[in-house]
Formats: C-alpha cells, structure tokens, sequence
C-alpha cells in the first residue's frame, strides 16, 4: 500500500525515485488495461479534470485526454487561444473561475517556467504539469524512462545521451533528473550556444561530437529544434545543424553495436533525424507515445488517492 | 492480538477436496468453464482448486488471476491507497462458465468489482462464486456464494487470516484474528 509523496505532479526535480517506481508500476497495469478489448476502467468516475492549455500541444494532450477518459472521468478542455485570457484575464482568475465548476484536477500547459507551481501555492486542487515554458515536462520524462525499462528491462545503469537543443528543452530538464534518480548515466551533446552555462551542475556528461556520443551511449534521445523559443540566431543555419549533429540510418548501422533511438515528438524529418532513422528498427519513437497513455493514467490515478 | 484456529490443515485439505467435487457435479469435464481468482488472496485458492482438479480428473481448467482494483468503489474514501496487482487472464471468457474464487467473502464489494472488472473479457455464459470462507451476517451487497468451505461468525473488528505452506509458515491455516483492545 504505497502512495506518492506528492499531492501534485510539478517536476521531477520534486518526486523521489520511490514516487517514480509507483507510477511505473501502476503504469504496468494500466498498460495491460490498454490491451485489453474493453479499455476503461471506472476508477475515477466521479472525478472531474480540466486540461488548460495556454500553449499549442497535440500529443500531450490528446494522450492526457485519453488517459483521463479511460479511467472514466470527466472531461472539460481549455485553450487560450479561444477564451478570455485573451480579453486579459489573470491565471489565477483563469483557474479559479474553472475550479468554481467544481473541478478536481488540473492539467495544465504554460509557456511561462513555475506557472504550476504558483498555482499549487494558491489552489486546492491537484496540478499536474504538462509542460512550463523551457523548465519541466514531467510525465514526458516519465514515459521515456518507462520506455527505456520496457525495452532494456531497467534504467539503472544505462547510457543516456540527450541529443539537440537543451537549452530551451523542457523534456530535456525533466529527463535528466529522471534518469539520474533511476540510477542511469546522462549526457547531453549538442552545439555549444545549444548547451546551458551550467548544465554540468547537474552531473551529466558534455559531449559536441554527435557521432562520439553515439558510440558512448546505450540510448540516444533526440529533441527538436524549438526555433519558436529562439529569440536569436544559435546556429548559422539548420543545414548546418543537420550536417553536423542530424542523425541518419548510415550513422546507426555504422556503429559496432544496437542503440535505441528515442524522441519526443514532433519530429522535423530531414533535421535533427532523418526519415529512416526515424522509421528504423532502433526507434522506439510509437512506443513511447503508446506508452504515455498508461504513465499519465498511472499518475492521474496516483494523484487522485491523495485527497 | 488474539489468534484462534478455525481451520487446520487436515481440514482444509478435506474442504478443497470437498469444493472441487462439488465443483464436478455441476461443470462435469470444465470443458465449457474457467476457474478466475481474485487478486491478491484469492489467487492462491484458485491455484489449489486447479491442482486438486487436475488430480481427480486429470484435465488441467484454464485459471487467471483477476485484480479488481480499478474498479474498486472505495477509491478515494480509503485511508490509505490501493495497490494494484497483476491481472493474467489468458483466455475469453466469451460464453464461458465463469467460477470466481476469493479465500473470504466479507462485504460482497470485491466480488462486485470483480464482475465489473470481468466483463472486460467478454460475456460469461454464468458466473458462479467460490470462497474458503463466507463471514456470515456483514453483506453491503446481496452477494451470496455458490461453494462455502466454511461459514463463520465474526465480529467486525476481527479478521479471518489465510494462511498457505509456503516462505513463511509451516502449513495451511485459517485464523480468526481478533485485535486486542488495550
């Protein structure tokens, strides 16, 4: 008889490695729910959750939509771009005004770094964060690990590189600190103005050689170049980010051993991966996305037993 | 705490011996019917169930283990959370002579759960319900059971613990718990 050690899902920087060993296997369960002809169960069935959305997604949300409606809650959907924040409401009104229905979780997409957190200071409801800016995507950190352990059996141990653009990556944050909380080896590799100032603070490994870090990792995640979060020019071009740290099919059969290619989607063919690398038998990229049904229900479940 | 004997391992041998033929009676060779138990206790029954059957009759009836969790109704009105537990049901139950089996019958709510829960494997033609024992008069459900090893009455602080040879203890029992006051 478990629970989590947390009454809203923030960051990972905040659960324990217990917290995440909970979720995955609850998730393991869930997983096996989703195989199922009949995939519902009715566990939350009296529990209302709002998806507020201040920033564009498809998957996140579409996967916390359907984690929710699988485990029989209520559903209302929120986005900025067709409500009142645009007459200037506040987010705390915003949220307020939402919760007034009596609503009891929210899931919520910020492009502000600690909006979920300032929420949880202010209401009572459960929070879990679905991305906040360039800080943390918890429950896409939580996936990938989830997946890693799926095919490589445990994440402790492993190799990790995280490959592309981590300064402004939020799954790139959260992954880390996952990952070293599993027990696993972290590095990130990508061009230098792409790589935060103090990033070996956090206790990863630095690599700008692409083909280097392949050759050292068990894993490689590869992240999108989030131009819309660039307020300046990183890097010359993407040509030439693609000549020099674009992964291809060449490269991974190349290398003397089998690697997992993960990313999180959405992928810019002809960037950072190519097409039939992304379409390989190292990528593991449907999975993850498969995978994120059963994490999110596993943490909505695990949230909603704590009152 | 107080622990008195209800069941001893001779007996207990002689009431599994005792359901499975009953169990014969109505389901003849089990070639229509599969033997489900409820996650987590009731999976040891179902497995001596399908081992004594195996004995008598030589036939070998499809068990899974069912866990009922997600379909619990007192999710969130609990002390302290459920865990959840490995469901392994390798086989329809689509038209199937479904027999439940859970070591005790108390509430009737798990039992509830578990045929919302089984339905996700299909329709079962009928669904009959196995327990060692049935704690009489402590129903919220009108859930009766079909095989009863034992029927006994117990206070509603007392708990009936049982006990399989195994790591932990030499034999099987079945135990009447009583939590001391002071």
């Amino acid at each position: 008889m478990q629970e989590l050690s947390v009454r809203h899902l923030l960051g990972i920087k905040d659960i324990t490695a217990e917290d995440i060993q909970l979720i995955f296997e609850t998730a393991d369960n869930f997983k096996d729910v989703l195989n199922r002809p009949i995939k519902k169960v009715p566990s939350l069935r009296d529990i209302t959750i709002a998806n507020v959305f201040f920033e564009n997604s498809t998957r996140t949300r579409l996967s916390f939509e359907l984690a929710e409606k699988r485990l029989s809650a209520d559903v209302i959907n929120f986005s900025s771009s067709s409500s009142s924040v645009k007459k200037g409401e506040t987010l705390l009104d915003t949220v307020n005004n939402i919760l007034a229905m009596k609503v009891d979780m929210i899931v919520m997409r910020h492009s502000s770094p600690g909006a979920p957190h300032f929420l949880s200071r202010h209401i009572d409801a459960n929070i879990v964060n679905a991305g906040d800016g360039t800080h943390e995507h918890p429950t896409q950190a939580l996936l990938d690990s989830f997946s890693i352990r799926e095919k490589l059996g445990d994440v402790a141990g492993k190799k990790v590189v995280i490959i592309g653009d981590i300064l402004h990556s939020r799954v790139a944050l959260s992954n880390i600190f996952a990952l070293q909380k599993l027990g696993a080896e972290v590095m990130v590799c990508g061009p230098v103005t792409l790589l935060p100032k103090y990033i070996k603070e956090l206790g990863v490994k630095v690599e700008f050689d692409v083909r280097k870090a392949l050759d050292w990792c068990d894993v490689a995640n590869v992240l999108r170049i989030q131009l819309e979060r660039q307020q300046m020019k990183y890097f010359p071009s993407l040509r030439e980010y693609t000549l020099y740290y674009g992964i291809d099919k060449k490269m991974l059969d190349s290398l003397d051993k089998q690697i997992v290619l993960m990313h999180p989607g959405p992928i810019n063919r002809g960037v950072e991966l190519s097409s039939d690398a992304a379409d390989s038998h190292h990528s593991i990229i449907l999975n993850q996305v498969e995978n994120g049904v059963a994490i999110r229900m596993a943490v909505l479940y695990l949230l909603a037993s704590r009152k | 705490m107080q622990k008195r004997l209800i069941v001893n391992h001779q007996l207990l041998e002689i009431m599994v011996m005792r359901l499975c033929h009953q169990l014969i009676e109505n389901h003849g060779d089990f070639s229509d019917s599969v033997i489900i138990g409820l996650q987590p206790r009731g999976r040891q029954v179902a497995q001596r169930i399908q081992s004594t059957l195996k004995a008598i009759l030589g036939t070998t009836v499809p068990t899974g283990y069912l866990d009922t969790t997600f379909h619990r109704d007192d999710f969130r009105r609990r002390e302290t959370p459920l865990a959840a537990n490995a469901t392994h049901i390798d086989f329809l139950i689509e038209g199937k002579k479904v027999i439940l089996v859970d070591d005790v019958l108390y509430t009737g709510r798990s039992v509830r759960a578990a045929m919302d829960a089984m339905i996700s494997f299909g329709r079962p033609a009928n669904v009959e319900l196995l327990v060692l024992i049935d704690r009489l008069y402590s129903r919220h459900l009108p859930i009766e059971p079909t095989y009863v090893g034992r029927r006994v009455n117990s206070l509603q602080s007392q708990r009936v613990l049982v006990e399989w040879q195994g790591s932990d203890t030499q034999e099987d029992n079945i135990w009447l718990v009583t939590k001391n006051e002071e």
